[in-house]
C-alpha cells in the first residue's frame, strides 16, 4: 500500500541546503525537524520515516531528538499555538488568573486543541519578558502585562 | 556613570543599524584588536578582569587561554555565543541582542580573533523571535561591510558567523549541552574533561561565552583594561553589569550599573521599591537557581564575592522579588516544577529527585503535608548537591529550596500544621 508522502519536495530541498556547511548530515537533524514543522505544523511518524534516509539516521534516532525538545510537536496542533509563561515572575504577577481565563474562553486545558482547530494551548517556561509579567506568545507574537480583560482582543487576531 | 553596553540603545525600541552603531564608535574595538596579535588581545581581556556574565563568573581571559594556539592544532576552532537565556527571571541578554546586535557581533569577532576561531554561532532560544530577525539583518550588514567573511578589514583574519535558533529546553544553556544541541543531538550535558576549549563542537576547540560577556569585549579593546576596571565598584571584577528586577516592585526593568552596586540601591533606587501595599520578604539575586537573600542583605554588593559570602550567587544578576503576600512555599513549588520538567533525565538524582521534591511541595501547598516532609526536602538538598549530579542543574534547583527552608521555615511548618496555605492567590 502506497503511503502518501508528507515531506514536500520544497521542504526536502530546504533540508538538503543545510548540509553544505556541516561536517555530517545528522548535525542538521534539529533544523530539519523545524523545517518539517514549518511546512506541516507538526512532525508525524511518517515524516520521521521520510527524514531517515535524508539525514542518514533511523526514524527512532530522529524521534529520540524530536521528543527531547518541547517546541517540536509530535502530535497535531491547531492553526495557532498559545504559549503561556508559567515560570516564577509570571506566577508571582498573576499567571494563574490568566491561565484560568484562557481555559474558560477556549474551553480546553493545557495540551489540548480547540474543536475548531483554531488554538492549541501550552504552558511554557520563562519567556525572558519578566519585567512585563504575565506574558505569553501566540505563534511568534509576544503579549505582555496580561490581564484577563485584554485576552479577547488578543485572541480575536487569530482566525 | 558610564554605561558602555547600553548608553547608545535607542528609546524607540528599534535596533541600532550598522551606520548608527559605527557613528557612536562601533567596530573601533575590532579595528584596535586587529592591529594587535591574538595573544595581546587575550592579554588585554585578562587584564580587564572581565568575568563571565552567564552566571558562573569565570574569568573570560583565563577561559580563552586554555584554547590550543599555533599552527599545529585542530581546525576549525569554534566560537559560540550562549543566547539561550532560559533562567527564569532573566531577561538581560534579550535587551542586548534586540537593541544592539552589532555590539554582540563585534565582541564575537574580536574574541574569535583572540582564540583563532574561524567559525562562530549565535545560539538563540526559540522564544526570541524579534531578536532572531534583528540578528539576521545585522549579520547581513556585517558581511556586506567586510566585518565578517574572508580577510576582515584587510587583516587576513577570516570568520564566518551563523545564527542557530533552538527548539526549547533549559538545559541548552549548559555549555556542553548547548554544543550537543548545535550538533543536532539531544541536549544532554557532556562529561568534563575534556573541556570544550580543547574538545568542543564536533570535537574541535571551542569557546562558549554568554551574550553579555561578548558585549563587553569591544569596549575593553577600544578603551583599555584600566578604564574597564575603573568603572567597576567590585574588587573581584571589572566593568558594568546588567542588573534587573521582576516581581512586585514599582519599576521592573534592566539597568546597566557598575559591577558591585549594592542590592539596596538596585531595589530602592532603580526598581523604585515595592509596589504600594507590599513588603519585601526576600529575593533571588540572580535567577531561579540562586539562594534566597532577605531584607537584611540590602547592604551587600552585587558581585561574585559578596553575594557568595552572603550564601547565594550573583548568577545572572536579574533579581526575582518575593513579596509578603506571595507564598514562599508556593514559589519553591513553582521553581521545583520548572527544574523537574527541565531535567534532561541523564542522571538519577536529578531525574528522580526533582519530581519527588516538587511532589512534596505540592502536597504542602494542598494541605497534605506531613512533619517528616521537611526532612525529605532537606534530604533532597543534600542528595542533589554539587558532586552528586552530572551537571549544575539539580544543585542549582536546590539553592532556592535550601535557603527557603532556612529563612521561611515557619511558612513550611504552618502549611503542615494548618493543613492549608494561608496565602490567597489572585
Amino acid at each position: 500500500m502506497a503511503t502518501e508522502q508528507v515531506i514536500s519536495d520544497e521542504a526536502r530541498k530546504e533540508i538538503e541546503a543545510l548540509f553544505h556547511h556541516l561536517p555530517k548530515k545528522q548535525a542538521a537533524c534539529i533544523d530539519a525537524l523545524k523545517i518539517v514543522q514549518k511546512h506541516n505544523r507538526w512532525v508525524s511518524d511518517q515524516a520521521l520515516v521520510e527524514l531517515g534516509p535524508i539525514l542518514e539516521m533511523t526514524p527512532h534516532e530522529i524521534d529520540s531528538i524530536a521528543t527531547f525538545y518541547n517546541i517540536i510537536f509530535r502530535k497535531p496542533v491547531g492553526r495557532h499555538v498559545i504559549f503561556l509563561c508559567n515560570s516564577v515572575s509570571c506566577w508571582i504577577m498573576g499567571y494563574e488568573g490568566i491561565r484560568n481565563a484562557l481555559k474558560e474562553k477556549l474551553q480546553i486545558d493545557f495540551g489540548m486543541t480547540t474543536k475548531d482547530d483554531r488554538f492549541t494551548f501550552l504552558p511554557i517556561p520563562c519567556l525572558g519578558n519578566c519585567d512585563h509579567a504575565p506574558s505569553m506568545i501566540v505563534d511568534e507574537d509576544l503579549y505582555e502585562d496580561l490581564t484577563p480583560e485584554i485576552l479577547d482582543e488578543i485572541l480575536a487576531k487569530y482566525e | 556613570m558610564e554605561r558602555p553596553l547600553t548608553e547608545h540603545i535607542k528609546k524607540d525600541g528599534t535596533a541600532l543599524t550598522l551606520k548608527e552603531y559605527e557613528a557612536v564608535g562601533g567596530y573601533q574595538g575590532l579595528r584596535a584588536a586587529l592591529k594587535m596579535t591574538p595573544a595581546e588581545v587575550m592579554g588585554v581581556v585578562k587584564d580587564s578582569k572581565l568575568r563571565g556574565r552567564g552566571g558562573a563568573g569565570f574569568p573570560t581571559g583565563l577561559k580563552w587561554s586554555f584554547v590550543p594556539m599555533g599552527d599545529d592544532v585542530p581546525q576549525p576552532k569554534y566560537l559560540v555565543a550562549n543566547g539561550d537565556e532560559m533562567e527564569p527571571g532573566t531577561f538581560k541578554d534579550r535587551l542586548l541582542i534586540e537593541r544592539n546586535p552589532h555590539q554582540l557581533i563585534e565582541g564575537m569577532i574580536i574574541s574569535a580573533y583572540a582564540i583563532g576561531a574561524s567559525m562562530s554561532y549565535i545560539f538563540l532560544r526559540w522564544a526570541y523571535h524579534e531578536a532572531a530577525n534583528r540578528v539576521l539583518l545585522a549579520l547581513d550588514e556585517a558581511y556586506r561591510a567586510g566585518y565578517l567573511g574572508k580577510d576582515i578589514l584587510g587583516s587576513g583574519f577570516e570568520l564566518e558567523m551563523d545564527l542557530h535558533t533552538s527548539v526549547g529546553r533549559y538545559i541548552c544553556g549548559e555549555e556542553t549541552a548547548l554544543l550537543n544541541a548545535l550538533e543536532g543531538k539531544r541536549a544532554n550535558p557532556r562529561n568534563k574533561p575534556p573541556f570544550p576549549q580543547v574538545s568542543g563542537l564536533f570535537g574541535k576547540p571551542t569557546i562558549v561565552n554568554n551574550v553579555e560577556t561578548y558585549c563587553n569585549v569591544p569596549h575593553i579593546l577600544a578603551k583599555g583594561a584600566q578604564w574597564y576596571i575603573s568603572i567597576s565598584k567590585s574588587e573581584g571584577g571589572g566593568g558594568t553589569k546588567l542588573y534587573g528586577a521582576s516581581g512586585r516592585v514599582k519599576n521592573p526593568a534592566i539597568w546597566e550599573l557598575p559591577l558591585g552596586t549594592t542590592l539596596g540601591e538596585i531595589i530602592e533606587e532603580h526598581a523604585g521599591g515595592m509596589l504600594d501595599g507590599y513588603k519585601l520578604r526576600g529575593l533571588l539575586p540572580g535567577g531561579a537557581s540562586t539562594d534566597f537573600l532577605t531584607p537584611d542583605h540590602m547592604n551587600i554588593k552585587m558581585d561574585f564575592e559578596e553575594v557568595g559570602k552572603a550564601g547565594s550567587r550573583m548568577g545572572t544578576g536579574t533579581i526575582i522579588v518575593l513579596d509578603d503576600k506571595t507564598c514562599p512555599v508556593g514559589m519553591c513549588l513553582n521553581l521545583e516544577q520548572f527544574f523537574a520538567q527541565e531535567s534532561c533525565g541523564w542522571c538519577t538524582p536529578c531525574r528522580e529527585g526533582l519530581p519527588w521534591t516538587a511532589k512534596i511541595l505540592l502536597a504542602l501547598e494542598e494541605g497534605r503535608g506531613k512533619p517528616e516532609d521537611i526532612d525529605h526536602l532537606t534530604f533532597q538538598t543534600h542528595y542533589n548537591a554539587p558532586g552528586n549530579t552530572f551537571c549544575a542543574l539539580a544543585p542549582g534547583a536546590m539553592e532556592p529550596l535550601q535557603s527557603a527552608l532556612k529563612y521561611f521555615r515557619e511558612d513550611f511548618d504552618e502549611h503542615i500544621h494548618n493543613h492549608s496555605c494561608k496565602y490567597h492567590r489572585h
